[in-house]
């Protein structure tokens, strides 16, 4: 394999607060290779927001403890100066966020925010800045773009602020996109758009993109590999094909039950996890996904590794014997239409 | 504006079998927009524009479309938590659309809301025992024990342990204030509960207890719901008809299998098409209708069928007639589109509904 892009080495990100010490991502390590697309999938709480924040270093709280190393093009980013890190923010690796009209300025002119952003990191003329924000808006697909470049954010619908967003993003052709919840604040005709647009721009530039969702539905759209996160660690990771139909870790089953889902026939009920995420402060012992998990065991008290069990790059973190999880993968995710002999699975709880 | 008069008036939208709850008669509202030192009106925002439906006693009828394609604003009219601009609600056979707040006290504990957001719809200063029995103190249920009782049974029913009365909602995560927010809904008895995006706001592992706990009240309490959501998903798996809204206007209405299995209108089949779906290998074989550009303004909406800017089908009549509801295919499905989608074709293939080209 080649020299991946980005390499994060056992990631720890500790938050000080009055009730405790929250471990808020517990040991990640993952790759992105130049050009591909990885989805970090979770619910909230789980870490993969403050994974990919860190490695950016966008978090400056005092009660902050970093661990780890975050390799970028041979160099710690985590090792760098404000300066440096800088220079590699928008250049090198540029970051779109959820809610596009926090991360906009309001009071500046959206053309003058994509300009700023260039003259910061190019020396290039105010006139020549401006006229690079009027290809760039183009290039995103906002039309009248030559009379739009002076409008105001508010001016601007919710999906056109996010393409403002990713023109903004892609200003100085980085190599690697950090799109946290790019359309979860979107209705889904326009967020298959911004989707579309983010493939071309992939395919184009040749950028490889992180992409960090709760929807498995959008992961599928896109991504070449996915990493499952819960409770701040990574629990499966591997080739999007592979986490979507031989899903090895019981939170995955869990998250892909309870979809409700348009491609197959409705379920007469959802499968739901039962229970909910743990409190960051105090960790189960063992497994943090245990005390939510029908398939519990005595093993399930010490904490599974992040291991390659079959050998074919398809990582998980569950005890359960690779035989057995084969057996019970289909029961899990689709009780209605599996194993109909023993249905009784899903309800063995605790 | 006759011509739209005719159509709808006396069609059936139903096919379910219950008594008739609710029904909705041209309703509009209309919000003024306001200029100047005097206040002018100067534009109105057509938020619901002319829309007739009904629910019958039973059964769970899903609302959904974009934001601001007047979803919510139909549901708070039918809640008469707006005043209609024009138009009619019944309820119970009742017109409730004229109420006097006194006259409407009765009503409201028949006809109960569930809040999209569970962090604002509960009184952070109130404990769950005061928000729960609010509603049961104002209507006079009982004396204190009584209410204490049910407030009791209210959190075993929706799954909340009994001793969580005590405490504040801060102390509770969303899915639990989102039960909190049902027990309060289902205190009354009520006839009909509307929710409004009951579970966006929710995680995927949540949202999942959560339409399960919808799912079992209504069979043990025989609930009849307007589930409103934008996500076609959960609408799909709660809903035995659903109605598409655009831009203040019911397009389609069906049984809710034959809306996904057979969309006649190319606003639906474009939206059940930009549903992402969870399988990689069906995502990349299906053609993805991309609708070109934003939602047009309610302000002043576009002429003829409103969806004609973006639709991929429209041609010159639909930039000036306006396209009457009319029904398509089988029993209770209605459509107002002047190229329905071919209803001869083949019905797409089971495990692609949504993929339908």
């Amino acid at each position: 394999m080649a020299e991946p892009l980005l390499e994060v080495r056992d990631l720890k990100v500790s938050f000080r607060t009055e009730d405790g010490t929250v471990k808020a991502v517990d040991g990640v390590s993952l790759e992105v290779a130049a050009g591909e697309t990885l989805g970090i999938v979770g619910e909230s709480g789980s870490g993969k927001s403050v994974t990919m924040m860190s490695v950016m270093r966008l978090i400056n709280d005092p009660n902050m403890r970093v661990e780890g190393e975050v390799i970028y093009k041979g160099r710690d980013l985590m090792k760098l100066t404000q300066e440096q890190i800088r220079e590699i923010r928008g250049t090198g690796i540029a970051m779109i966020f959820q809610d596009p009209m926090t991360s906009l300025n309001p009071v500046y002119r959206v053309g003058w925010q994509i300009s700023e952003q260039i003259r910061a990191h190019e020396k290039v003329s105010a006139k020549a800045a401006h006229d690079r924000a009027v290809e760039l808006l183009r290039a995103v697909g906002i039309p009248h773009a030559q009379e739009r470049v002076d409008d105001y954010p508010h001016q601007f619908s919710g999906g056109m602020r996010q393409r403002v967003m990713i023109a903004m993003a892609i200003s100085c052709n980085p190599d690697l996109l950090i799109a946290d919840e790019p359309t979860t604040a979107l209705d889904v005709t326009i967020q298959a758009q911004i989707l579309e647009l983010i493939k071309k721009l992939r395919d184009d530039f040749g950028t490889a993109v992180v992409l960090i969702t709760h929807d498995m539905g959008v992961v599928a759209d896109i991504t070449d590999r996915v990493a499952v996160m819960y409770a701040g660690r990574i629990v499966e990771q591997g080739g999007l094909r592979s986490v979507f139909y031989d899903a090895e870790h019981p939170y995955t089953w869990g998250l892909l039950g309870s979809i409700a889902r348009l491609d197959r026939p409705r379920p007469p009920r959802l499968t739901a996890i039962k229970g909910m995420p743990p409190s960051l402060i105090h960790l189960p012992q063992g497994c943090a996904f245990g005390p939510r998990c029908p398939y519990r065991f005595d093993l399930c008290t010490e904490v599974p590794s992040l291991e390659d069990r079959l050998g074919d790059g398809h990582l998980d973190a569950c005890h359960l014997d690779t035989e057995r999880k084969r057996d019970l993968r289909e029961t899990a995710i689709h009780p209605e239409l599996a194993g109909r002999g023993e249905p009784e699975l899903t309800e063995e709880s605790r | 504006m006759s011509e739209r008069e005719a159509s709808g008036t006396n069609i059936r939208t139903s096919t379910w079998d219950g008594e008739m709850l609710v029904r909705a008669e041209h309703v509009k509202k209309y919000f003024p927009i306001r200029k100047g030192i005097l206040q002018r009106e100067v534009a109105r925002v057509h938020a619901v524009d002319d829309v007739s439906l009904e629910v019958r006693s039973g059964e769970t009828l899903g609302l959904v479309g974009e934001s601001g394609c007047g979803k919510s604003t139909l549901a708070r009219c039918i809640a008469r938590l707006y005043d209609l601009t024009s138009g009619s609600i019944t309820f119970e056979g009742r017109d409730i659309s004229r109420l006097s707040r006194r006259q409407l006290r009765p009503v409201r504990r028949e006809l109960q809301m569930v809040f999209q957001d569970p962090y604002a719809s509960l009184n952070p200063r109130k404990r769950v025992g005061a928000i729960i029995s609010d509603p049961l103190r104002i209507h006079a249920y009982g004396d204190r024990a009584k209410i204490k009782n049910r407030v009791r049974e209210l959190l075993e029913l929706v799954g909340l342990s009994p001793e969580h009365v005590n405490r504040y909602p801060h102390e509770f995560s969303g899915g639990q204030r989102q039960r909190i927010g049902v027990a309060r809904a289902i205190a009354l008895h009520p006839k009909l509960i509307i929710a409004d995006e009951p579970v966006s706001a929710l995680d995927v592992s949540i949202r999942a207890q959560v339409i399960n706990l919808l799912d079992d009240l209504q069979d043990e309490l025989a609930l009849t719901y307007v589930f409103i959501a934008h996500d076609l998903g959960v609408v799909r798996h709660i809903s035995d008809r659903i109605a598409v809204m655009y831009l203040g206007k019911i397009v389609e209405i069906s049984p809710a299998e034959e809306l996904y299995r057979r969309p006649v209108h190319p606003y639906t089949e474009a939206l059940l098409s930009a549903v992402p779906l969870p399988d990689p290998d069906l995502s990349a074989r299906r053609d993805r209708i991309v609708l070109q550009g934003d939602v047009p303004s309610p302000v002043s909406p576009p002429s003829g069928c409103r969806f004609h800017p973006r639709c991929r089908y429209a041609t010159e009549i639909c930039t000036t007639q306006e396209p009457p509801l009319v029904p398509h295919g089988s029993q209770g499905h209605f459509a107002a589109c002047h190229h329905p989608l071919s209803f001869s074709e083949p019905p797409a293939v089971s495990g692609a509904t949504a993929a339908a080209p």
